[in-house]
């Protein structure tokens, strides 16, 4: 009976990927504090295609840095698959952006100097990945996203759309619990933009966990579940 | 992974700025290279020093007007000190009575220039007034003949030993020097010895020397007076007997001759007793300053490059503030960029450190090929030049590591 109760709880955990109580940010300018987040809940389960939208300014980025574990609450709880990881610093942080998150950026941030495959591996490298094991992975993720063929090429020698595909085969290097993407397809013209949520709506159809923050309407039409948020606040 | 990876990533990045790299690296080069180099002179010098003074008699006590120093000790009085009094045979012979000495030999010598003999030339021999022992002392081997001997110097024979160079140049192929003459300022010596020869001893040739009896010289040729005495007077050289140490030997001349030239206690010497140790010593200081010089222009030179590389350091972190970010983005962890940019840092300073180990190597191959000193860096330094140059870059890499990796990573993703 026990048991079954823990398998239970151990599923239910599975299932619930991300679970954000009472989150709220403060950063301290000095003379005034900017409430950037304020009490946020939020639930995310694995599978999930989740576009967060709101304005400028309403807290967003704040929320996605601290999905992504670049950033950590004020006050709140931030369970990531049962761990919770508010509390988490230094090492440990890096070790969870490492394994459990994927990010891809507006400005792509690919490292100018490594080829697409050596920018793919980066993620493995940090995860001390034997390097066999590395090789066989950036060639699957490659061609995951479609770029077999232009592993050796450097950044500058790709289209946008094709650095973008190779930021979210980086992403997905290390198998990650979630895909964190910042407007990934604001710097992209439309027939780019098009080909790009296509790879990410086959890739959460594969299974994947994906947030996108837009301030697009045709980017969040891909999305199954849309959250606004407004002055720090879910709308 | 490990972070053998990272470092050979931070190396070959390196190649990315050559003009900089480069430029960055020289201070380490110039440093290694000093190191290096400096270290093949002294070391030749030394072993250059060990063979001159190995040809010279390693025991023999040399009894002078002037106390000899190799170095700048003391400024020296030369009209006080020429009139000390001369040593004399006198004197030899009293020495000579001492139970620790074996032999006391005076001897005074004087330029001749050229000699000729029928059509026979040598140029810039010397005449040396010598009395019996002076073999011994001056560690000469007498394989034709014989040395000079007291019955030479009681009877004042116009008798010559000749060094090699005056047999092979005052006498033809095949012919025997013993018994023939050798007319020197208008008197004729008959030649009762040939010398074996010896080389140069700090310069000077030896084996142009020719030897008459100490009497027979004093009864041509005046002493020398004034200044010129402080060198070129008679100088006494003592052998200790066998299982002497030297220092006892140097101790009873030293009594014997206050003793003859009326010294009172509080009376300095007024003679030189010079051992081999001695200016062994005196040459041991100029080596240490020469060191110390050399470990301030080393690490100058190490100082100037290590900032060089803590400047340019700082300029790459700044200019990858944006890389920084997306490395830690993608999970780098504080101590993974750490090593990352101490990688270069030791990386830029090593490759310094090698540059500089083949030139030094090099300028101790050219100094060899075209002087006569054996300069030759000693394997330790390679150690020493790699773990210098690398201990610059980590001393001085950790400052910009530190602060590359303490980067908050969403500002730094932001950095344009």
């Amino acid at each position: 009976m026990a048991e079954r109760q823990e398998a239970a709880v151990a599923r239910a955990a599975l299932e619930r990927l991300i679970e954000l109580a009472g989150v709220s940010k403060v950063y301290d300018t000095g003379h005034v504090a900017v409430r950037a987040l304020d009490d946020v809940d939020l639930r995310l389960d694995a599978g999930e295609y989740v576009a967060i939208m709101g304005p400028s300014g309403s807290g967003k980025s704040t929320l996605m840095h601290i999905l992504g574990c670049l950033d950590t609450p004020t006050s709140g709880s931030y369970l990531l698959r049962g761990r919770e990881v508010s509390q988490y610093a230094g090492k440990k942080l890096a070790q969870v952006r490492n394994r459990e998150v994927g990010f891809v950026f507006q400005q792509f941030n690919l490292l100018p100097r490594l080829t697409a495959a050596e920018n793919v591996e980066l993620p493995l490298l940090y995860a001390r990945a034997p390097a066999e094991r590395r090789r066989e992975i950036v060639a699957d993720t490659l061609a995951k996203v479609g770029l077999s063929d232009r592993g050796h090429h450097k950044p500058n020698e790709l289209s946008g759309g094709e650095v973008q595909r190779v930021a979210i085969a980086r992403a997905l290097a290390n198998d990650p619990a979630i895909i964190l993407a910042d407007e990934p397809t604001g710097n992209l013209d439309s027939k780019s933009e098009e080909d790009l949520m296509q790879l990410l709506d086959s890739l959460n159809e594969m299974g994947r966990t994906l947030v996108v923050v837009t301030h697009e309407d045709s980017v969040a039409r891909h999305a199954k579940r849309v959250i606004t948020l407004r002055d720090g606040r879910l709308a | 992974m490990n972070y053998l990876t990272l470092f050979v990533r931070a190396v070959t990045s390196m190649r990315y700025n050559k003009m900089r790299s480069f430029l960055t690296t020289l201070g380490i080069i110039i440093g290694v290279t000093t190191i290096i180099a400096i270290v093949a002179l002294l070391k030749g010098l030394d072993r250059t020093i060990d063979q001159e003074f190995s040809s010279l008699g390693t025991k023999t006590i040399y009894v002078q007007k002037m106390e000899l120093e190799i170095g700048l000790r003391r400024h020296r009085n030369f009209e006080e000190i020429s009139k000390r009094p001369d040593l004399t045979v006198e004197d030899a012979a009293a020495i000579s009575k001492l139970a620790t000495v074996r032999a006391a030999v005076p001897n005074i010598h004087r330029d001749l220039g050229t000699l000729t003999r029928g059509v026979y030339e040598a140029d810039e021999c010397t005449l040396t007034g010598i009395g019996e022992g002076g073999d011994l002392t001056g560690n000469w081997v007498v394989p034709e003949g014989r040395f000079i001997t007291r019955y030479d110097q009681q009877h004042r024979n116009t008798v010559c030993v000749i060094g090699s160079y005056v047999a092979d140049n005052l006498f033809g192929l095949g012919e025997e020097p013993l018994g023939k003459t050798l007319e020197l300022d208008g008197r004729r010596y008959v030649v009762v010895g040939v010398l074996e020869e010896k080389g140069a001893s700090f310069g000077h040739p030896q084996d142009n020397q020719i030897f008459i009896p100490v009497e027979t010289y004093l009864k041509y040729y005046s002493l020398p007076e004034g200044r010129t005495s402080v060198f070129r007077g008679i100088r006494i050289e003592v052998l200790p007997e066998e299982e002497v140490p030297v220092e006892t030997a140097v101790a009873d001349v030293e009594e014997l001759l206050r003793l003859r030239h009326g010294l009172r206690y509080y009376e300095d010497n007024d003679f030189g007793l010079n051992t081999q140790e001695s200016m062994l010593s005196s040459l041991n200081t100029i080596r240490s300053v020469l060191w110390l010089v050399m470990v301030g222009v080393a690490g100058i030179s190490l100082l100037v490059g290590g900032i060089g590389i803590m400047n340019i350091m700082l300029v790459s972190v700044a200019e990858r503030t944006r890389e920084i970010g997306i490395r830690k983005a993608v999970g780098a962890s504080d101590a993974d960029i750490t090593v990352q940019f101490l990688s270069e840092a030791v990386a830029l300073s090593s490759v310094g450190g090698v540059v500089g180990i083949v030139l030094g190597l090099a300028a101790g191959a050219f100094v060899s090929a075209v002087t006569p000193l054996q300069a030759a860096a000693p394997w330790w330094t390679v150690v020493l030049g790699v773990g210098f140059s690398a201990a610059v870059g980590i001393i001085f890499g950790i400052y910009p590591a530190r602060k590359a990796s303490g980067l908050n990573p969403i500002e730094a993703i932001r950095y344009e």
